[in-house]
């Protein structure tokens, strides 16, 4: 079962990696991770999406909880959430049928032509991984040159916060 | 407020933290930090002849006393050095402190002279590890380092520090903290009252419980209420090879060591158990034998200071997360509490199989009073001479079972050897360590011809330094574990695991300053065993023969029950 995995750790030098490394150490199926600084400079916000039963879930939770620089996991998949990647991607639009085509299939699904050139377009597109799975899928006919996805952002529905 | 170059305050940060032998040795990164400790008195350095020497010795130094050992390597090849030594540590749950040079920060990346990505390297085998960016971070994280080390499940710590943070012409101000706060970093430190109720309950109604503890009972200091905790209950224990020593070798209620090479009866009775409860154990593959057929009856109580240890392998029907001995003065304090106790006509039934089982196999071997020693007898006999009272360091393969079989702990802490990693190697350094901080105890390193030539050169060390360590080695001129699994599964292929031209040890020792002996009779064992002994000021090494085509037995079936095992060459349960 896919599980994303929220991970709030020290913004330190070699914690990614002490937290990549985790993965491959412990054959461990990392599918997307995304990082970065939060408001708060000294921590930095991780998200994990990864496969595997609820089993070895658990333990990727208590392994990562056992590494010094890691505050808190909270595995956002046991309760309501909301998750967001963002694609970027790279069409051959070099008729006026493509580029209509590729126009209206982004509109459908809420993205922009944010790049154009008299034989591309680049569109920006967010929302789950599904749908940006199914955008590509829309836009079969159309040759793809380039995909760049982000890999899931996931923040936890209503009230619920995780923080210090 | 005193000022120190990073150099000093490294030194000095380890005298604070009650450091009193650093093993080590020097190289271009670390000539700072040697020249500050040439200048001092208070923190002794033991210069061994291979890095990886320093850390067993820092190691051993842990397993011994519990508290962690030091070691101090140079940059690029004196890092990669320490690495084995690490992993050993880490397998183990062994605290330790690793200081390792870097070249200076302005190189790093640059495939400088002796540059390797130590924090890199070492990522997977340690705690946690540090890499000094500020000079005046020393002290503040060498304290951390040690409050790391020592406390949650211990575990070795790398600290990496560039040559140009120990410059002696840069001073700053040095105070070595008083305590540690972590926001990332709170080890559990009570056990969860709720459970240890629940797990109570379980054993009080138990009809056919055992006690299965590890090593988390030697670091954990438990080993006295584990000991009144099973009196209560009238349990059998079983220790793995991590935990002997945590319960009395020779008491009525021990049965032995389990697991691959475990007793008959400590297998039997966890294959029949309907309750185990397991105290700082991880149901390691060499334990659990088929993780399917494990102990199929038992409900299963697990006590571990790790919650990441729980659950990993075998599934917990109670998991306490917690240090061991509070966990188990809770228990005990439920137990006397308890309005009806343990089932009085059960425990009769249980102890009676049990001593059936005890009376089936028991440890026997078979002598060959015309031909060579048996390695047993050679552990029974060092058993004897020692009162059972020494710390027996040892090497990896057969030896290292023979002598967890046979050599009877009575105390925990004595009995020091690579257990998770099988490091061969280990024996010789890890004596010495022990050896240094207990000058006037029995030291022994059990080894073979195999092990013992993976760190030979520190006998060196033993000359320089006066560590009249004793090397019991069981020479039986082949790899001794690996030519049992070649008989048993590639038949009898041996397969580079026979020993051409060993040197001759007893020159070996003499050419080092030290004694050597050579025993070949059984009928002249104890006379030269007790003479090595009695030499309290020298390092005495036997060279004993014994038996080549001897295995150890009991052997589980691989990916058996736990029941499943060779019980000779010929018999099987």
């Amino acid at each position: 079962m896919r599980h994303i995995l929220s991970v709030l750790l020290e913004n330190e030098p070699g914690a990614l990696s002490r937290v990549v490394g985790l993965f491959s150490q412990r054959n461990f199926n990392i599918e997307t991770l995304t990082v970065a600084a939060t408001d708060d400079g000294t921590l930095s916000r991780m998200t994990v999406t990864t496969l595997g039963s609820d089993k070895v879930v658990e333990q990727i939770t208590k392994q990562l909880n056992k590494l010094i620089d890691v505050i808190k996991v909270v595995d956002l998949t046991e309760g309501e959430h909301i998750e967001r990647e963002l694609m970027l991607i790279k069409l051959k639009a070099n008729s006026s049928a493509a580029r209509d085509e590729i126009k209206r299939t982004a509109d459908i699904f809420r993205g922009q032509v944010i790049d154009a050139t008299p034989n591309t377009f680049t569109v920006q597109l967010a929302g789950s991984s599904d749908k940006l799975d199914a955008f590509i899928n829309a836009l079969s006919g159309a040759s793809l040159l380039e995909v760049v996805r982000s890999g899931v952002s996931g923040i936890a529905r209503g009230e619920k916060v995780l923080s210090l | 407020m005193e000022l120190l170059s990073g150099a000093e305050m490294v030194i000095r940060a380890l005298r604070d933290e009650g450091v009193q032998h650093i093993y080590g040795y020097p190289g271009g990164a670390l000539l700072h930090v040697y020249d500050a400790i040439f200048q001092q008195d208070e923190v002794q350095h033991v210069l061994v002849r291979h890095e990886q020497a320093a850390t067993h010795m820092a190691d051993a130094y842990a397993r011994a006393t519990g508290k962690a050992g030091v070691a101090l390597v140079t940059s690029g090849p004196g890092a990669t050095n320490a690495v084995t030594g690490i992993a050993t540590a880490y397998m183990d749950s062994i605290p330790m402190v690793v200081i390792t040079g870097q070249v200076m920060s302005f190189l790093i990346g640059e495939d400088a002279f002796q540059e390797t990505d130590m924090i890199g390297i070492s990522r997977p085998v340690v705690k946690h590890s540090f890499s000094v960016q500020r000079p005046e971070d020393i002290p503040s994280i060498i304290k951390k380092a040690f409050h790391i080390a020592q406390t949650g499940r211990p575990g070795p710590v790398v600290v990496d520090i560039p040559k140009d943070m120990t410059t002696p012409t840069e001073r700053y101000e040095y105070e070595y903290p008083k305590s540690v706060k972590m926001r990332s970093y709170n080890p559990v430190s009570r056990g969860h009252s709720g459970q240890i109720k629940k797990a109570v309950d379980l054993l009080l109604g138990a009809k056919r419980p055992v006690i299965y503890s590890g090593g988390g009972i030697i670091m954990g200091d438990a080993h006295v209420e584990l000991a009144e905790l099973a009196r209560s209950l009238n349990v059998p224990v079983t220790n793995t090879l991590m935990g002997l020593g945590g319960f009395p070798g020779t008491d009525r209620q021990f049965v032995g060591m389990l697991g691959m090479h475990g007793s008959y009866e400590a297998n039997m009775v966890m294959h029949h158990a309907d309750v185990v409860l397991a105290i700082g154990a991880r149901f390691d593959d060499r334990v659990t034998n088929g993780v399917d057929k494990f102990c199929p009856t038992a409900k299963i109580i697990h006590v571990d200071i790790d919650p990441a240890s729980i659950s990993k392998t075998i599934t917990a029907d109670i998991p306490i997360v917690g240090p061991a001995r509070d966990i188990i003065k809770e228990m005990i304090q439920l137990v006397k509490g308890a309005q009806t106790g343990p089932d009085a006509e059960a425990a009769k039934q249980w102890w009676q199989q049990i001593d059936e089982w005890r009376a089936r196999h028991g440890g026997r071997f078979d002598i060959n009073d015309e031909g060579l020693m048996k390695p047993q007898q050679v552990i029974e006999m060092l058993s004897k001479v020692t009162n059972g009272d020494a710390y027996v360091c040892s090497d990896v393969g057969q030896h290292q079972m023979f002598a967890a079989q046979y050599y009877k702990f009575n105390q925990p802490k004595r009995w020091i050897n690579s257990g998770g990693l099988g490091t061969m190697g280990f024996g010789l350094p890890a004596a010495m360590g022990v050896k240094m901080n207990f000058p006037d105890a029995h030291v022994a390193c059990v080894t073979g011809e195999g092990s013992i030539q993976m760190n030979i050169q520190e006998l060196s060390t033993c000359q320089q330094y006066d560590i009249p360590v004793k090397i019991i080695c069981l020479n039986n001129q082949s790899l001794g574990m690996v030519r049992q699994w070649q008989d048993m599964n590639y038949e009898s292929r041996h397969s580079q695991s026979y020993m051409k031209s060993l040197p001759d040890f007893v020159k070996l020792a003499e050419s080092y300053g030290h004694v050597g002996m050579k025993v070949d009779k059984y009928a002249d064992l104890e006379g030269a065993m007790t003479e090595a002994f009695a030499m309290t000021d020298r390092l005495v090494f036997m060279d004993i023969a014994v038996d080549p085509f001897e295995h150890v037995y009991p052997m589980q079936v691989p990916r058996g029950a736990m029941r499943d095992m060779w019980l000779s060459k010929t018999e099987r349960t």
